[in-house]
């Protein structure tokens, strides 16, 4: 009996263990074979052109392949995205897990856990059909797919991210913390923001960099509404971000043109493993703590 | 899709029994592979082509090489493909080289502009000065005043080649947009009043407002008769006296044959042979 029950459980461990071992494999083979296919591209057009190049013209007769406008747009498009989306979303956060009532708390993180549920095609759709006319004619500029379009799509889309990791780490703060400010004669505003979010701040931190992870990765949304040139970034001009120059030459492209877009794929990878590493960097810290 | 395999499973029993150049060999027996290679921009025509034809030919592999008009005559005329595709006529030395050309269907490609558009008629040279820049108001051309916004397709599509190739302004398109698919250039272009862009005519609808060019509206029927001017035919390549082998044959008979007319049509492309519904008593009358 005894030994059965062993044997079933070593069964299930070993289940467990190649399971787990599907997902660093999945990681492993990506990461691989970004690298192989990424590199050559690379190699061939020098890393400096590539990285630092300000045109970028892949089916031209002389192809020329520099990625800085890409590298810029996502850099200033995640950046504009964050800063609507963090104190928008730090603020419902604060209000959510501190003040709100509980029927209004109920309503509004159902809402929001609904906004994370939106397929971004959808937030694309949305974008293009009411946020580019609306922009066209509130700015008064001849056409509204911008960085602008993308940088608010972008701010929509990573409020979920923010507000329910905001909301679970405020809400994990001790409340003998907050009586305890409350007992000296602060008031409720200040406790919350003198007391629950500093002790709060590591989780806080990790929300933001999981934003800015969803808004460098984000590709559907943001090529529905930037327009798609490899124009240098500006907020009225059309835009093409990392993700976007990706996917929006993959399905024709060939020989080097290809190959490039693999390189610009590995270089997204790498702006994505920087953020992991933040994100683990303060989600450690904020254990130790 | 079943009934679709059908009508093109007795249509190829009829053009094969027809034509004779299979030695009574039956559609269902057929065995072989058919190469082709050439134009991206006929992914799509000969992609739906293809399946039609293997779906009725279960041993026949069917292959499409998406390299490029120029590269699928290069290989079919170093006999590396049983069928070139180009999306372009043969130039006089392509033909001297010893190659054929058929040409299988029109690819008309419409300039559409927003309906509240006054403009309705423009010249290629105009359409050309817009696109590079050289021409950036509406008021210039005739409409009401207001900045042009140029919509176009990304690097690589064979609209966008088209489209550049036609009006003589490969790469030095001004676009404000590019976009990745024909409905997203129709929808972006219905959505601004200063917009004007280029799609296959076949995917226009109600939406948008089609420009006449050089006075001639775009229809099938300009298409066909060439007085469209944007536009391209889409081109088998095969070598001059040389036969193909018989499930190539079997394919571009089927390929040409009016009974393919409504998967180019579904495809987007405008066949230069009229479909079955009309002219199928005429080919019994022969």
């Amino acid at each position: 009996m005894r030994d059965s029950k062993h044997a079933l459980e070593s069964v299930i461990h070993g289940a467990f263990l190649l399971l787990g071992l599907i997902t660093v494999g999945c990681v492993l083979l990506i990461t691989v074979y970004l690298i192989l296919s990424g590199i050559p591209a690379i190699r061939q057009i020098g890393l400096f052109k590539f990285l630092f190049g300000r045109t970028w013209a892949s089916t031209a007769s002389t192809p020329q392949f520099g990625i800085l406008p890409f590298i810029l747009t996502s850099v200033y498009g995640t950046a504009g995205a964050m800063a609507i989306g963090v104190p928008v979303g730090f603020l419902t956060a604060v209000y959510l897990a501190k003040a709100a009532p509980p029927a209004v708390k109920g309503a509004v993180g159902a809402a929001v856990s609904m906004l994370a549920g939106i397929p971004s095609v959808v937030y694309g759709l949305v974008g293009m059909l009411v946020l580019v006319p609306g922009i066209r004619t509130l700015f008064h500029v001849p056409d509204g797919a911008s960085l602008l379009a993308a940088i608010v799509v972008l701010a929509v889309m990573i409020l979920p991210s923010i507000v329910n990791v905001s909301v679970t780490a405020l809400e994990a703060v001790p409340r003998e913390y907050e009586d305890a400010s409350l007992a000296l004669g602060a008031t409720a505003t200040e406790t919350y923001f003198r007391v629950s979010v500093p002790a709060a701040r590591s989780g806080i931190a990790a929300a933001v960099v999981l934003g800015v992870g969803r808004a460098v990765g984000e590709a559907m949304a943001v090529m529905m509404v930037s327009g798609n040139v490899a124009n240098m970034p500006s907020l009225f001009q059309s835009v093409r971000f990392l993700t976007t120059a990706v996917a929006s030459e993959m399905s024709y492209s060939s020989g080097l043109q290809r190959q490039a877009l693999f390189s610009i794929a590995l270089v997204l990878y790498l702006f994505i493993l920087l953020i992991n590493a933040a994100l683990n960097f303060f989600l450690k810290r904020g254990k130790e703590e | 899709m079943k009934k679709f395999g059908k009508i093109i499973a007795s249509a190829l029993a009829a053009v094969m029994a027809a034509s004779c150049l299979s030695v009574g060999a039956l559609a269902a027996d057929l065995e072989g592979a058919v190469a082709t290679d050439g134009s991206t921009s006929m992914e799509k025509v000969i992609g739906a082509l293809g399946e039609a034809f293997v779906e009725e030919n279960q041993d026949v592999t069917f292959t499409y090489n998406p390299t490029g008009s120029g590269s699928g005559i290069q290989a079919v005329s170093e006999g590396r493909c049983d069928i070139g595709l180009a999306s372009r006529a043969l130039k006089d030395e392509e033909l001297k080289s010893g190659l054929t050309e058929t040409i299988l269907a029109l690819d008309g490609i419409a300039i559409i502009v927003h309906p509240d558009n006054p403009v309705s008629d423009l010249d290629l040279e105009t359409i050309a000065g817009i696109y590079t820049g050289q021409i950036t108001n509406w008021a210039d051309v005739g409409g009401e005043d207001g900045e042009i916004v140029l919509i176009g397709r990304e690097a690589g599509s064979g609209t966008r080649d088209g489209f550049e190739s036609i009006t003589g302004t490969e790469g030095s398109c001004r676009y404000r947009q590019e976009l990745t698919s024909t409905g997203d250039v129709i929808t972006t272009v219905s959505q601004n009043p200063n917009a004007i862009g280029y799609a296959s005519l076949a995917a226009v609808g109600d939406s948008v407002k089609a420009l006449a060019v050089d006075g001639v509206e775009p229809t099938e029927e300009t298409v066909m008769d060439g007085s469209y001017t944007v536009q391209r035919p889409f081109v088998l390549v095969t070598r001059e006296g040389e036969t193909l082998s018989e499930a190539a044959q079997a394919f571009f008979d089927f390929a040409v044959s009016p009974d393919a007319a409504d998967i180019i049509a579904a495809a987007g492309a405008v066949a230069v042979n009229a479909p079955a519904s009309e002219d199928a008593e005429a080919d019994a009358a022969e």
